[in-house]
């Protein structure tokens, strides 16, 4: 079968400080990494490929010139063709517009490459901007059934086994192909890339796609104008914690003390 | 498409798969009901279910003008296909000025597949709702870049305006002696071609299932320094009524499941009390955990980061802290309950 991962270039959100005074973002020094929810969706789509040699897994990813990166990083570790979709015009796109761009590739890969995507896996969500809309955004642009929240897939001959991660339980689901399914975060981690693998992604080709390779997208769809979303403000999260220290050198104390908190918390 | 827009706000009331009515839905009419007064419209719940004769009852008291409810078999168990396509023809049909979905795995499954077929925005998760005094469009807020920016964002001239609330943010109150407008729609939906089929549910141990929603939470990291740790922050956990999470460290080492993760590739929670016992405090964590209302950290290391965030803290041994705390609210529980 054919997959098609898409995947993002994020900023270490982790690594990411805070200027309280100017109340903006140090992204300096965050370094850029494979989103790792994409990297659970790669790891799956490489998981049917150990079983199944015949599979492809293309990759794409939108972003600038410089998320050439992590569609490298995807080469070394299992995708056998990468994509980056760039244009100034997408900059700014939300949830909305980002998918439609995404679907109009999709649709443009196949064209042009004269095949035929089974399944597209995408991550959950990206880390940086915690929509989890994109996946299934897409889905609704290809008109595909979607799963989301997926640990685990297995391919069969006339649909795709996924389990499903939900609120109180876990579901096996069967699903039609072609489909979109996303991906949370598996017990197992992901493979590595071999040196042998990491060599040829270094020298890989990595096409561009623009919004003028696309025939027939529309261009009022892409980019701040196409999105029906505005950022009116940001600000940093303040922190309003107390942070009241317990002596703990009088064991009894401390428990009695921490017993009362506890207790008029749960009675609140 | 052209619509004529109301200026009703709707709430969608989530059925769980054993008809009773998810909690984090009521919690969303707290909001509901302050941003339809502001557009001045009605305020709407909407829900779909097999049989629904209680659970709208048990809604009707939550302050909504108008319950639209639609039933049948489809609706049981939630589908992205059914729920949608109903969703959809409902709010093309009644044109309301925005919705309130809860930010649950099934909302958040559903609601960009609605905002999409409709061309309109959609802001996930949620921790602030309020309608915007300059533009008077719905102003959604929520955390971004994991948890270090707040966003505040507007949908001007797309319809309807779409948001996921995150649940355990706002509190659900019941609005008394008000008359609600009770409404049944039939909805014909275009050829079920059945695209998506559960073969089976898998139920975990329920005790731990459900971090996302329990008020209290007791949470092991890598300072327990074994799985036999976790056996003492569920006697706590329990002894509570809560649940018990854990870091992706003590998750790497094998300790617990990842279904307990609290943090970055984990679960987002925020109840009212957050214990942290032998938790360092690694932003991955703390992204998943900081906005609880009240957190207690229990760290040897009195450098730990947790303790920036915590309301309380003790510098400590949790090995003698805890058991000693589980057994003081036991002892305290028998004797309220020899009062009673």
């Amino acid at each position: 079968m054919n997959v098609l991962v898409c995947v993002k270039q994020v900023p270490d959100t982790t690594e990411i400080k805070i200027d309280l005074e100017s109340q903006t973002l140090i992204r300096e020094g965050a370094a850029s990494i494979l989103n790792p929810y994409d990297g659970y969706a790669l790891e799956a789509a490489a998981k049917i490929k150990d079983k199944n040699p015949d599979t492809t897994i293309t990759v794409i990813s939108m972003g600038p010139p410089q998320a050439e990166a992590v569609l490298r990083e995807c080469l070394a570790i299992a995708a056998d063709k990468a994509y980056l979709i760039t244009d100034r015009l997408f900059g700014g796109s939300d949830t909305y517009a980002t998918s439609y761009i995404l679907s109009q590739a999709i649709k443009h890969i196949q064209k042009m490459q004269k095949i035929h995507f089974h399944a597209i896996f995408c991550g959950k969500q990206a880390i940086d901007g915690d929509t989890a809309q994109v996946g299934p955004e897409l889905a609704e642009h290809m008109k595909y059934p979607q799963v989301t929240c997926c640990l685990e897939v297995e391919e069969r001959k006339n649909e795709l086994i996924v389990v499903q991660e939900r609120d109180e339980s876990k579901k096996v689901i069967g699903i039609t192909y072609p489909c979109v399914v996303t991906f949370t975060k598996p017990d197992a981690d992901p493979r590595f890339p071999t040196f042998k693998r990491k060599m040829a992604a270094s020298k890989a080709i990595i096409p561009y796609i623009s919004s003028k390779d696309i025939v027939g997208i529309d261009l009022s769809n892409v980019g701040i104008k196409g999105s029906p979303t505005k950022v009116r403000k940001s600000f940093v999260h303040t922190n309003k914690k107390k942070n009241i220290m317990i002596k703990a050198e009088n064991i009894e104390g401390a428990v009695q003390e921490l017993y009362c908190i506890v207790n008029k918390i749960n009675k609140s | 498409m052209e619509y004529k827009k109301n200026n009703d706000i709707w709430v969608f009331i989530e059925i769980k798969g054993d008809g009773r009515v998810r909690q984090s839905s009521l919690e969303l009419m707290n909001p509901g009901i302050k941003i339809a007064e502001k557009t001045n419209g009605k305020l709407v719940a909407v829900l779909f279910g097999s049989d629904l004769k209680e659970a709208i009852q048990e809604v009707k008291e939550y302050g909504a003008d108008q319950i639209i409810f639609v039933q049948g078999d489809e609706y049981k168990e939630y589908s992205t296909d059914i729920y949608t396509d109903t969703l959809c023809l409902l709010l093309q049909k009644y044109v309301p000025a925005g919705i309130l979905i809860g930010a649950t795995n099934d909302g958040r499954d559903m609601s960009p597949r609605i905002a999409c077929r409709l061309e309109t925005g959609l802001t996930a998760d949620c921790t602030s709702v309020d309608v915007d005094e300059e533009t008077g469009s719905i102003l959604w807020t929520r955390p971004t870049l994991g948890g270090n920016l707040m966003a505040s964002i507007l949908c001007q001239g797309h319809w309807p305006q779409m948001g996921t609330v995150r649940p355990g943010i706002y509190k659900k109150e019941k609005v008394l002696n008000k008359r609600v407008e009770i409404q049944q729609e039939i909805v014909e939906l275009s050829q079920n071609v059945n695209r998506v089929r559960v073969y089976k549910t898998i139920c975990e141990n329920t005790m731990f299932a459900d971090i996302e929603n329990a008020e209290i939470i007791v949470a092991g990291g890598r300072g327990l320094g074994n799985a036999q740790g976790f056996q003492m922050i569920k006697e706590l956990a329990e002894a509570l009524g809560g649940a018990v999470g854990a870091t992706r460290g003590a998750v790497e080492n094998g300790w617990i499941s990842h279904g307990y993760q609290i943090g970055q590739t984990g679960k987002t929670v925020n109840p009212k009390l957050y214990i942290a016992c032998g938790i360092s405090g690694a932003v991955q964590h703390i992204v998943g955990m900081s906005s609880s209302n009240t957190i207690i950290a229990i760290n040897q290391d009195k450098e730990a980061p947790i303790f920036q965030v915590a309301d309380y803290g003790i510098v400590g041994d949790v090995y003698t802290i805890i058991p000693e705390l589980t057994k003081k609210i036991l002892y305290e529980n028998k004797n309220n309950e020899n009062v009673l």
